[in-house]
């Protein structure tokens, strides 16, 4: 049994079928890459998973519930955190703070206590947001605003903010792509620690196939909203559709 | 040079011994000032304690949660009226500022509704509307207002040997620095992160998990109880109450106090409402200069210091810290 299934997902937008009939699953830690053109629907189908978009037709199921009809937070509050595409921190907090927002559904919350200046919660989860920064390297701009970090370091804090939120399913939309080679690397080389040490799933979204396809357990290509293949990467990179809307024809 | 050596050490209101005896001294100077028998200047600082608190309430909505309005004389007139009624029924004083604090927190529960769906220039209309709303009906209520007799209110009997005046800059010392004291405990909370998510990125912040509605619901409360408690406290200051206390310049006013003390700044905001207390005290017999005065600064902080006099405050700071380098 999954722990994400998508069934018959469309969503128009106007005239433009941004998803049209997506079958998906996700297994248990497993990872699995979404590749595809620019609109071909990938965004959206998290944007779909979130919350944020709410589809015409369809269902998600996650861990044998429909997430439609959810707000984004209820769904965050279920386990599905995520990162985006470009960047959404909250650039005048500063790193700690951000991370630390990421626990926030998982804070006792007593207004009462807050305006008293009672904060054993806080410490609580001081030490949780602690050993995500040990694991993402953070810990030289624990007090950075992060609108004052490199572009590279702010796309771990995104991470590390999906992560204390401990989901059991992580969305990554294309947390490789604008870093420089090494950085490449490093990130590509989180992804599958993050797996491995929160045994969690993961849905990636990214462009690089070279990269995409060493990380996936199963992989998926879009294009113009539908899905053209899915199966092994092998399978999917040999797919002639898939070919074909990345290269083009011969 | 920063040497902490436990989370609870970071947690702390007052870090450093410096800051501490920073704060025990204005604290101490703000305790002797009565005792300067100058009738004036306890006066005008009592005007500036009562207009801190609700300043501070506005900045929390406005300058950490991002969310403008400018409902504020709407909020105050509630705030004054519900504590003239309960005072003229011969409910205790406490309860009160209580009920006053309360009801504007109800009123800003209602009136924040729109802004689940409204941003920016938009929830600004909504709420200046209200504002607008609450003066008219108060100049068409006799019933609220007390027609055009207006409203007495019995003021802060003296007690403890003191004088009234004296015992009324007393009390809203004692009620500004336990407020300013909850917003800054507030505002380092969990709940002060959720609002500042909301006005950096209120998409992420939803995705993270907070509940929109309810936090920008809880911001609009906090201010208008504090708008509200403000309202009351002016009521026993002037001890007579009339529509024409609560017009469009007085949002205006609460509005330019939160600016020109900095946005997102508790600190500042106190110093933005002795900014606005002080400025139509200086110029005495000009004071159709004032909105001129406050028009020119606006445009002086946007252009040169968008952090406002907090964030000029925090650079000379850093200047002396770091003196003399630079």
């Amino acid at each position: 049994m999954g722990m994400l299934e998508i069934k018959n997902l469309s969503i128009h937008f106007g005239g433009i079928r941004a998803l049209n009939g997506i079958d998906l699953a996700v297994r248990d830690n497993e990872i699995l890459s979404i590749i595809g053109p620019n609109g071909s629907g990938k965004t959206t189908l998290f944007n779909c998973l979130t919350g944020i978009y709410h589809p015409d037709e369809g269902d998600i199921i996650y861990q044998g519930e429909s997430l439609l009809g959810l707000s984004p937070d209820l769904i965050a509050i279920r386990g599905i955190a995520r990162t985006f595409q470009n960047l959404r921190l909250f650039m005048n907090m500063n790193v700690l703070d951000n991370l630390m927002l990421g626990r926030h559904v998982h804070m006792k919350k007593n207004i009462f206590a807050a305006f008293l200046r009672l904060r054993r919660e806080e410490l609580r989860h001081r030490e949780r947001v602690e050993e995500i920064i040990d694991f993402l390297d953070l810990q030289a701009y624990r007090k950075s605003r992060v609108a004052d970090c490199p572009y590279g370091v702010q796309k771990r804090i995104e991470m590390g903010r999906a992560l204390a939120l401990e989901p059991k399913l992580l969305l990554l939309d294309e947390p490789i792509s604008g870093l420089t080679s090494e950085e490449k690397e490093e990130a590509a080389y989180r992804v599958t620690e993050i797996r491995g040490r929160f045994k969690i799933a993961i849905i990636l979204v990214e462009h690089d196939l070279k990269i995409a396809s060493r990380l996936a357990d199963s992989m998926a290509a879009f294009n113009y909203g539908q899905k053209i293949a899915a199966g092994t990467p092998e399978e999917v990179q040999r797919n002639p559709e898939v070919i074909r809307a990345y290269v083009g024809e011969e | 040079m920063d040497l902490t050596e436990s989370y609870r050490e970071e947690l702390r209101l007052i870090r450093k011994p410096w800051t501490g005896a920073g704060i025990g001294l204005v604290v101490l100077a703000l305790l002797v000032i009565p005792w300067l028998k100058m009738d004036y200047l306890v006066y005008m600082a009592t005007v500036v304690f009562i207009y801190a608190i609700g300043v501070q309430g506005q900045n929390i909505l406005i300058g950490y949660t991002g969310q403008i309005s400018f409902g504020q004389a709407g909020f105050l007139a509630i705030g004054a009226y519900t504590f003239g009624h309960a005072s003229a029924l011969g409910i205790p004083l406490p309860l009160g500022l209580l009920a006053a604090g309360a009801l504007a927190g109800i009123f800003g529960v209602i009136v924040g509704f729109p802004s689940l769906r409204l941003k920016g220039p938009y929830l600004a209309i909504a709420t200046m509307g209200f504002g607008i709303a609450v003066y008219q009906i108060l100049l068409n209520s006799e019933v609220i207002s007390g027609g055009r007799m207006g409203l007495m209110v019995k003021k802060l009997p003296a007690l403890f040997g003191l004088t009234q005046q004296v015992t009324f800059y007393y009390f809203t010392l004692l009620l500004a620095l336990i407020f300013t004291l909850i917003s800054y405990n507030t505002i380092s909370s969990y709940a002060g992160r959720a609002f500042i998510a909301i006005r950096d990125n209120d998409i992420a912040a939803e995705a993270m998990g907070v509940n929109l509605a309810r936090y920008k619901l809880l911001s609009f409360a906090m201010s208008s109880f504090y708008m509200g408690l403000q309202g009351a406290l002016y009521s026993l200051l002037i001890g007579f109450l009339e529509p024409n206390l609560f017009t469009f310049m007085e949002s205006v006013t609460i509005f330019v106090a939160v600016i020109i003390g900095g946005l997102a700044s508790i600190g500042g905001s106190i110093m933005g409402a002795a900014f606005v207390i002080l400025v139509p005290q200086v110029l005495g017999a000009m004071k159709e200069l004032v909105p001129v005065i406050f028009g020119v600064t606006i445009l002086i902080i946007l252009i040169f210091e968008p952090q406002g006099i907090a964030g000029r405050w925090l650079k000379i700071r850093l200047y002396f810290r770091n003196w003399p380098f630079r």
